[in-house]
């Protein structure tokens, strides 16, 4: 008999429906991922994962675990909080170097005056 | 002398909590979580000397209310767009948004906003041109970006810390 047995169905559908959405959205964001053709256009895919992906899942988490265990338990509103608040600099990191790289290739129509470099603008 | 041996009383307020949120609400975990909420303290005051407190918390409950619903909408708008990838005329852009915000505490919470938000990415931002290069997904949205960026969430940050 498994532990999910005694869950009742009115806590069961929106559990099923949450994880399904964030699921659902960090496929999408996987498949973007994988489909977009440019470097910049990709780093907005893996945030459709970071924002509700991510969201989905831990609420209905925190929706089973609570019932299961009979009271709050909302360690999973921390996993969304360190996501949400960690995935920026990693995507900032990535967007800078690219755009590094670019002006230094001259790829790219550079910003309208060049005041780049690592160090200056901190 | 309290605000050298407890640089960050709120932050490290917060963090013992959230130790105890992690582990157990206990004497126990409340000294070891308040003795590590300390040494991070320090660790940041050594790092980053500006003060980073909110000066108007009364503002933040909007701020993360706004932030909610602008999370839900771009994720069904960028959903939407990866997944008729190639059959809409989609393009990106870069945009160059000026900013009235100076403080970096505010910048940094925007580039948390913009970047944990769908659809926008913050890539550079220029001290001396007190301007933010920004790329969207959507480059029909330009206007729209510009407008919430404006309106919206930089005099929100204004608010609160400076």
């Amino acid at each position: 008999m498994s532990p999910l047995d005694d869950v009742p169905l009115w806590l069961a559908l929106p559990v099923a429906g949450l994880v399904m959405l964030g699921s659902t959205l960090t496929l999408i964001g996987a498949w973007g991922f994988l489909r977009l053709d440019s470097f910049y256009d990709r780093l907005h895919a893996p945030t459709l994962a970071s924002s509700w992906g991510t969201g989905g899942v831990i609420l209905a988490s925190a929706l089973l675990a609570s019932f299961q265990q009979g009271r709050p338990i909302l360690h999973e509103l921390m996993v969304g909080l360190g996501i949400m608040t960690t995935v920026p600099v990693t995507l900032m990191l990535l967007g800078r170097a690219a755009l590094h790289r670019d002006r230094a290739e001259g790829k790219l129509p550079p910003a309208p005056d060049r005041d780049d470099g690592p160090g200056k603008d901190e | 002398m309290m605000t050298r041996l407890v640089p960050y009383p709120v932050q490290s307020g917060l963090l013992t909590i959230l130790w105890m949120v992690m582990t157990r609400f206990s004497l126990g975990h409340l000294l070891l979580g308040g003795a590590l909420a300390l040494l991070a303290g320090w660790a940041m005051s050594s790092l980053h000397p500006e003060r980073a407190t909110p000066r108007n918390w009364r503002v933040v409950p909007r701020l993360i209310a706004t932030l909610f619903g602008d999370i839900v909408r771009s994720n069904i708008r960028v959903a939407r767009l990866i997944l008729t990838e190639g059959r809409s005329d989609r393009r990106s852009a870069f945009l160059e948004v000026p900013l009235q915000l100076r403080s970096p505490t505010g910048l940094a919470v925007l580039a948390i906003i913009l970047t944990a938000t769908p659809g926008t990415a913050w890539i550079e931002y220029s001290h001396d041109r007190q301007s933010l290069v920004l790329h969207v997904f959507d480059g029909a949205e330009t206007d729209h970006y510009l407008g919430v960026i404006r309106d919206v969430y930089e005099p929100m940050l204004q608010e609160i810390f400076e």
